[in-house]
């Protein structure tokens, strides 16, 4: 019963820093941008986070740091695809490879520097209830925050006009503009919202996940993501699921391998990516669900009439 | 007719310009738009007529210029302030969001945050009470053309605006959905909104304008009253000299002549969900006849133009035929050497390369069928030889350019559309299919491409042109087919053929029972 108990928790844990970056992504790329740069976000937030839990002693200021280092990185991206409608493909890519060097550089002082854990939310009473209350009552903050954000988001897009407002630019940017919707402003929002989430997710690898520093310590998470939000179809709760089914088939080749099962272990780490492919291909076969819900003018530059 | 009960005009511009680097687009406009009227402004592509309402809708910056709302000067800035002030628009290119429902798309526009479901209530009745049902629930994708304007228009009438913008708007109704409009505007002139009504089709100024400004090269060259003058009269002030009428002399002997395009029970699916399928079209296209292809936009005409140029090969290869050999299975430059020779509706994208110069385009189309007069050996390009061929080509379809050899999209959208069907005509190909030859295209240019295609066919081609202008087709077709929701009607000859008849087809209508069959939807 215990070892079922943790494995749950270790997945809820490898699926939390996927399941919010990729939220964040969903939200810019429901605007219409596409910010390949979530890895290169990440990876910031995560040296910021430990830094400044490292610096202050407090991983919660280092979460905090975290979020503003992923929202002040993603400004840049924002301020050369936005303001000076720049390629957003290759602006993307450079802020993934800015943010793996940089990252690098920030961190040389913190390697194989101890770092303190966000302690967990332990409810007095609940968390000692067998199975589920520490499934659900003794978990980290962040993973909290990654299912909050979720239903969030879901109810933002879809049952607020700030959120039609947000869909009508990823649909049409020039239709939108005709109609006198800031577009820019809306995707300066969305872009920084998405890197404050990217932000968090590294700042949940460094603080919660595995509480040091280590370089190029997001793993390529960050397009994981990315991958996600393409194959979810742009739909936050299908995030979620594919953020789960990641994470429970990581863990579970990761048992699998420990047991020593006779099937070579490359195969075995490719699991993950090709059970969460699967499985978010047969959710969207349904074309047309998923031609309504694709941002039609993701990627391309806007550049408003003189 | 213009209810001035204070003296002063609901708008007036005064000396509005316009300037795009070297180019005067609006040059000191003056237009008075008094309460209550409809006012006409008529003008060629190009004239400036879009910059204008562009610069009253707030989406372009005047250079100079001043605008009196009600007597005080104001700036629109964007969108937003004209909406403020009372200024609704309809746009020619719909600004609606495919992906969304009606009631979405109309929310967006309305600022108020009221909920969507008592949006939706106040549309569907708005909707009704001025004839114009719909349902605020579907997708906008699955609508037709003519009823997502409907969205438009009731968008716009929700916002209570004092003056409406009308941009092209029968460019995408059949006959009878233009004259449910006209009702329409009618009321709406009669419940005192003035509305500024753009158009190039001068029947239909005549018919509802009360006032006319006409504009030509960016300026004003005169104020009219639309109902005092004659079409032919009103053409001269917007091209500025004497239209030539197109001539189509009659052919013998068609029923006899030679299929070179047959197109036989050629079905498609759908590719996307907001596409059209092609149900079971069969046309012969003779030697020496131009068949015509009307319907309302999005009826399946980009779809059969795909299929019958090879962008979509078919499973059947039968299903298309070119000069007796069947072609479904070929691609675009497998028709092409058969001697069809095909110009698609997007000039940007599909009918040229826009950052290519003219010669390269040329050399784009033709490489395979003028192979040897455009390739040397190991393939290299003979540069002189593409430049001389489109020299040729834009000598004999008087394209305007600013440079000897400029890039695509440095053209205009009429002179380029000069340039990709000379580029065609120039082949004397056997077949040539035309979608949209004249969509945008002033009335010159127009005349000119249209008189060419005659002449073609008149050689000895089969010409086939899908158009959704139907003047253009009575001026230049033997034989008008109607598209519609896929399926493709058997050609009327031109002389049983009346606007009345196709206007029922594209409609819906059965061929033999058009009267009472007539789709409301």
């Amino acid at each position: 019963m215990d070892i079922t108990v943790n494995i749950l928790l270790t997945i809820a844990t490898a699926a939390t820093p996927l399941l919010i970056a990729a939220i964040g992504e969903l939200v810019v790329e429901r605007s219409g941008v596409l910010n390949l740069g979530v890895e290169g976000m990440m990876i910031m937030g995560a040296v910021g986070g430990f830094g400044a839990s490292y610096l202050t002693g407090s991983p919660w200021i280092g979460l905090l740091a975290a979020i503003a280092m992923g929202a002040v990185f993603s400004l840049l991206f924002a301020v050369m695809t936005l303001s000076l409608a720049t390629n957003q493909v290759a602006t993307g890519l450079s802020l993934t490879l800015l943010g793996l060097g940089l990252s690098g550089m920030m961190g040389t002082s913190f390697v194989g520097q101890p770092g303190e854990r966000l302690p967990n939310l332990d409810i007095p009473g609940l968390t000692s209830i067998p199975v589920i209350g520490r499934l659900l009552f003794g978990q980290d903050p962040i993973f909290y925050i990654s299912i909050a954000l979720t239903a969030a988001v879901m109810w933002f897009l879809f049952k607020t006009r700030t959120g039609l407002t947000l869909r009508s630019i990823g649909d049409s940017h020039t239709s939108a503009h005709a109609l006198g919707i800031k577009v820019i402003r809306y995707r300066y929002l969305a872009v920084i919202f998405g890197g404050a989430c990217a932000g968090l997710a590294g700042g949940h690898l460094s603080l919660v996940y595995t509480p040091q520093w280590v370089e190029n310590m997001s793993a390529g998470r960050g397009w994981i993501a990315l991958a996600l939000v393409v194959f979810a179809s742009w739909r936050p709760w299908r995030v979620l699921a594919g953020a789960y089914i990641f994470g429970a088939v990581w863990i579970g080749q990761l048992h699998a391998q420990a047991f020593g099962i006779p099937v070579p272990s490359q195969f075995l780490s490719s699991l993950p990516y090709l059970a969460t492919v699967v499985v978010l291909v047969l959710i969207s076969r349904n074309k047309r669900l998923t031609m309504m819900n694709t941002p039609a003018s993701l990627g391309q530059p806007f550049v408003p009439d003189r | 007719m213009s209810a001035n009960q204070d003296g002063t005009n609901l708008l007036e511009v005064r000396g509005l310009t316009k300037i795009f680097g070297t180019l005067t687009a609006c040059d000191h406009i003056d237009l008075d738009i008094a309460r209550g009227e409809i006012h006409a402004l008529l003008g060629e592509n190009g004239a400036g007529k879009s910059t204008l309402v562009k610069m009253l809708f707030g989406s372009l910056e005047p250079n100079s210029g001043e605008i009196f709302w009600s007597g005080q000067a104001v700036r629109i800035s964007s969108p937003g302030v004209a909406k403020k002030l009372g200024i609704g628009m309809v746009f020619q290119h719909f600004s609606l969001f495919e992906a969304l429902t009606a009631a979405e798309n109309i929310a967006l526009s309305l600022d108020d945050g009221s909920p969507i479901s008592s949006i939706a209530a106040k549309a569907r009745a708005l909707s009704f009470s001025y004839g114009l049902p719909l349902d605020p629930e579907s997708l906008v994708g699955d609508l037709s053309v003519g009823e997502r304007q409907r969205i438009e228009i009731i968008r716009c009438l929700l916002q209570t605006p004092q003056l409406i913008i009308l941009d092209e708007p029968t460019s995408v109704l059949t006959p009878q959905e233009a004259d449910k409009l006209f009702e329409t505007l009618e009321r709406l002139r009669s419940e005192g909104k003035s509305i500024l009504y753009i158009s190039h089709r001068l029947e239909e100024v005549k018919r509802i304008c009360d006032r006319a400004t006409v504009l030509r090269h960016g300026k004003v060259v005169g104020h009219c009253n639309p109902r005092e003058e004659t079409a032919s009269s009103l053409a001269r002030m917007m091209v500025g000299n004497e239209v030539q009428a197109v001539v189509r002399a009659p052919v013998e002997g068609i029923a006899t002549a030679q299929p070179l395009l047959e197109i036989r029970n050629l079905s498609r699916k759908p590719a996307t969900p907001f596409s059209i399928p092609l149900k079971g079209i069969n046309l012969n296209v003779r030697a020496g006849e131009v068949i015509g292809i009307a319907g309302v936009a999005g009826n399946g005409q980009g779809e059969f133009f795909e299929s019958v140029s090879g962008e979509v090969l078919q499973q059947d290869a039968a299903s298309v035929r070119i000069r007796g050999k069947d072609a479904g299975g070929l691609t675009i430059t497998g028709r092409r050497l058969l001697g069809a020779a095909f110009v698609p509706e997007e000039r940007l994208g599909h009918g040229a390369a826009p950052r290519m110069k003219l010669s390269e385009n040329l050399l784009l189309s033709r490489h395979a069928t003028d192979g040897k007069a455009f390739v040397g050996t190991g393939g290299m390009v003979k540069s002189a030889a593409i430049y001389a061929a489109s020299q040729r080509i834009i000598e004999a379809m008087d394209v305007r350019k600013s440079a000897p050899d400029p890039e695509a999209a440095a053209l205009s959208g009429g002179n380029l559309q000069k340039f990709i069907v000379g580029r065609e005509l120039d082949r004397q190909p056997d077949v040539m299919v035309v979608n949209q030859p004249t969509w945008g295209v002033d009335a010159g240019a127009a005349a000119h491409i249209r008189q060419a295609l005659i002449e073609l066919s008149r050689s000895g081609s089969a010409v086939l042109v899908i158009s959704q202008d139907l003047d253009e087709l009575f001026e230049i077709s033997d034989a008008i087919a109607v598209m519609h929701n896929g399926e493709l009607s058997k050609p009327l000859p031109i002389a049983e053929a009346t606007f009345e008849k196709v206007g029922l087809l594209m409609g819906g209508a059965e061929p033999g029972h058009a009267e009472h069959t007539l789709e409301t939807a």
